[in-house]
């Protein structure tokens, strides 16, 4: 059957299709579908930069117009993983420039993106619209001026909350005078202050700017020129929202947000003016999205100001806004999906804020939409925990810290094996858990058992045993990444399910049990996967086979072992692993 | 394999010399799962249980990467704490003194609330300030080391600066605060 289609027609039918999974699936089908699919993917998604080469990625996909790539692993932005880890863009770049000289889109997530690599995109493709830089490092407002300076059809520029060295706000200035493109402009991590002229005339010519999030150093005053410039924006970080209380910077940016009926999100608020806060009342009914993570607000201000927001859908917010202020979002907003709670003090055991499990239980039985949360607490307890599951069976992330490690039930004193026990029995469609507090092998018995749709698990200062890490990787059938630190979890679990991890993206363990000569075994033993072990304190054969490795990192990959490791990374490759042991027996070659 | 034995001998060697917590001969790895929750209030208890942990200078010791917040937010939170009413020490040192003390900058109004709490606290004379020639005449200069690391005189910029940029005070002899003076 798949022969009577002629190509076009298949070719036609696969455009329809948006998602990875779907194109994969159909790539599957038989040769010839194969082919055709992959001639006509235009968008490619790579999770890890290193479980595959630019070249291999070249070769299967012809004539790609948006690439995504991930680098370091997601504790790296807790910085577990050393300075000089990997992660570098600069050879995918190069590869790119050679193999799609119509690539419109480059989105990256915790990679090294070097002044070099902004330049070389910035004069490679033609036709280059979108530039996304998560959670980055490496480059400096240089590369940023190359890529305004060439980019002619520039729609998106989004730096994320990536780190830049800063050398001057002038690289704005470069964008040309008929650039007029923009959709999407994101400088909210940068320090310094840009051309306040450069970026009004910008704004000005740009009638598709959606989304506007400044930086910490456009002042409030100057705010209300923006907006009138904009009245269309739908995303809008602020700058700084503080000054000095006047009647006339009120009025102005009151009158300016009034302006702004397509607003739906709101960001920024950095060192936030409480009396500036009601300025923005007349949007506040149509915000769906609300970020005051960076907004030390208290209460009453604050929660007043959350509570305007009726169809509100996702909230970021400090731990200022306290139980009172989430029982009050649990009553004025509906709608809401997502909630993030983040301490505004985490490294003071004691609270400095009357935030507790309360807040949480609150706002999951009173949002019945809730599906996503992230919530930083001290104290919680396994009948709030149930409370959640039994209200939420919808939840489909859950991230849990409770700043103390090893925190039991304050209640009972128990551990939080019920607790987190419940969530995954009755949240069925949970992708997502981070878990913290007191927690047994017991608790990994649940999620083995019930957790069938998780994709991401975040362990840390948990259970007693392999047994624990025995039950995650034999009952987790949709698990993808798994990430451990401080855990007693050594060699049995690993190599009793290394199978497993050829299934998955990527395992980190670091602080945990497990031995060096386990690696170099998984490593033999698992071609298909780099075994990393990451040891800052010296080779991992200075010692004993026995003696535990620092950090380990292991991800399934076609492209074989790294060639750009720091010193104090080595791979457990069959034929790096033994020259590494210097054993006087040799492998034969 | 008899390197892997000398190995073995230096580990156990090393091993025997580690500070940590527990009796000789129990393993670090078994101790997790009976660490105890609460924070020890002695900085010297924190620093000797696990090698992994690093001390960061403050009071409270702390565990790497936890919790876990993102080091952008890290560092957006302090810059705003800095500026908090919590209080605002600073170590202050003077030439010639045998121990340090401490302030918290909070407390003090203005320049002359400051200074004068320096000259109780120290038992010298600093004087008077003037843009032209600083603390000169005086027994003892105040200095302060800014946010860039730089040594500056106290007095130079408005007080609300000075206090969120101060990082830490000595109080310097005269005779050597002389060149700030004439800048």
């Amino acid at each position: 059957m798949a022969q009577s289609f002629p190509e076009d027609v298949l070719e036609h039918v696969f455009s329809f299709l948006n998602y990875d999974k779907d194109r994969n699936a159909v790539s599957l089908v038989c040769k010839s579908w194969y082919e055709i699919e992959r001639l006509c993917r235009r968008r490619i998604f790579i999770g890890n930069c290193y479980a595959v080469s630019p070249e291999i990625v070249i070769r299967r996909f012809p004539d790609v117009r948006a690439v995504e790539l991930k680098g370091k692993p997601h504790f790296a932005d807790f910085n577990l993983v050393p300075e000089g880890w990997g992660g570098y863009v600069y050879p995918w770049i190069v590869s790119l420039a050679r193999a799609y000289p119509w690539l419109e889109e480059i989105k990256l997530k915790r990679m090294v993106v070097t002044d070099e690599s902004l330049e070389l995109i910035s004069k490679s493709f033609k036709n280059f619209k979108v530039l996304v830089l998560l959670s980055c490092e490496g480059f400096t407002t240089d590369g940023l001026a190359s890529i305004a300076a060439n980019c002619r059809n520039l729609r998106e520029l989004d730096l994320g909350e990536s780190e830049v060295e800063d050398l001057s706000g002038h690289w704005l200035s470069h964008f040309p005078d008929n650039c007029t493109s923009l959709v999407s402009l994101n400088i909210s991590c940068l320090g310094s202050e840009v051309s306040f002229c450069a970026l009004e005339r910008l704004v000005a010519r740009c009638p598709n700017l959606k989304t506007l999030r400044l930086n910490r150093a456009v002042p409030l005053e100057k705010l209300p020129n923006l907006l009138c410039r904009a009245p269309q924006l739908v995303e809008l970080g602020t700058g700084v929202y503080s000054a000095e209380i006047q009647s006339d910077i009120f009025s102005n940016l009151a009158e300016a947000f009034l302006g702004c009926k397509q607003l739906k999100g709101l960001s920024g608020f950095w060192d936030v003016v409480p009396a500036y806060l009601p300025a923005m009342y007349s949007v506040c009914s149509r915000i769906t999205s609300l970020n005051l993570s960076y907004a030390t607000a208290q209460n009453p201000e604050l929660v007043h100001f959350v509570s305007q927001c009726s169809n509100l859908q996702r909230l970021w917010v400090l731990d200022y806004i306290e139980d009172a202020g989430l029982e009050a979002l649990a009553a004025s907003c509906k709608d809401l999906h997502e909630l993030r709670v983040f301490p505004s003090d985490p490294f003071d055991a004691e609270a400095n804020v009357s935030l507790t499990e309360q807040g949480l239980v609150a706002v999951s039985e009173g949002c019945p939409k809730l599906q996503s949360v992230l919530y930083f607490c001290r104290q919680m307890s396994n009948a709030a925990l149930v409370a959640i599951a039994r209200s939420r069976p919808n939840m489909i992330r859950f991230r849990l810290c409770i700043i103390e490690p090893r925190a039991p039930d304050y209640l009972t004193l128990e551990p939080l094996d019920t607790g987190f026990g419940a969530i995954v029995e009755n949240c069925k469609e949970l992708r997502r858990l981070s878990m913290s507090g007191l927690l047994t092998d017991r608790v990994f018995e649940y999620i083995g058992t019930h957790a069938k749709k998780l994709e991401m698990l975040s362990i840390a200062f948990a259970g007693d045993s392999d047994l624990g890490l025995h039950h995650v990787l034999s009952g987790c059938e949709s698990l993808r990444k798994l990430e451990i630190r401080d855990c007693p979890f050594g060699d049995k679990a690993l190599l009793a399910n290394a199978t497993k991890l050829e299934t998955m993206r990527s395992l980190w363990m670091s602080s945990c049990s497990v031995s060096f000569g386990a690696c170099k075994l998984l490593g033999q033993k698992m071609p298909r996967l780099n075994v990393e072990v990451i040891n800052e304190r010296g080779p991992p054969d200075s010692g004993p086979e026995s003696c535990p490795v620092e950090k380990l990192y292991v991800y399934r990959t076609i492209a074989g072992p790294r060639v750009d490791m720091p010193g104090f990374v080595w791979t457990m490759d069959e034929q790096v692993s033994s020259s590494l042991s210097r054993v006087t027996e040799r492998r034969g070659d | 394999m008899e390197r892997a034995a000398a190995y073995e001998n230096d580990l156990i060697n090393l091993k025997a010399t580690e500070l940590r917590l527990g009796l000789p001969g129990t393993d670090e790895s078994e101790k997790q799962s009976s660490r105890n929750n609460k924070r020890s209030s002695s900085e010297m208890d924190n620093s000797c249980e696990k090698d992994e942990q690093e001390c960061a200078p403050a009071p409270k010791a702390q565990v790497v990467g936890w919790p876990p917040v993102r080091s952008y937010r890290k560092n957006v939170l302090h810059q705003k704490n800095e500026s908090d009413l919590s209080g605002m020490f600073v170590k202050v040192s003077m030439d010639g003194a045998p121990y340090l003390r401490k302030i918290d900058l909070k407390v003090y109004k203005n320049y002359q609330d400051l200074l004068k709490a320096l000259e109780n606290m120290f038992k010298c004379s600093i004087g008077v300030y003037s843009e032209r020639e600083g603390y000169n005449g005086s027994e003892f200069a105040p200095t302060y080391e800014d946010k860039d690391g730089d040594w500056m005189l106290v007095g130079d910029v408005p007080w609300d600066m000075f206090i969120t940029s101060c990082k830490r005070l000595r109080i310097m002899k005269g005779s050597e605060a002389k060149g700030l003076g004439c800048l």
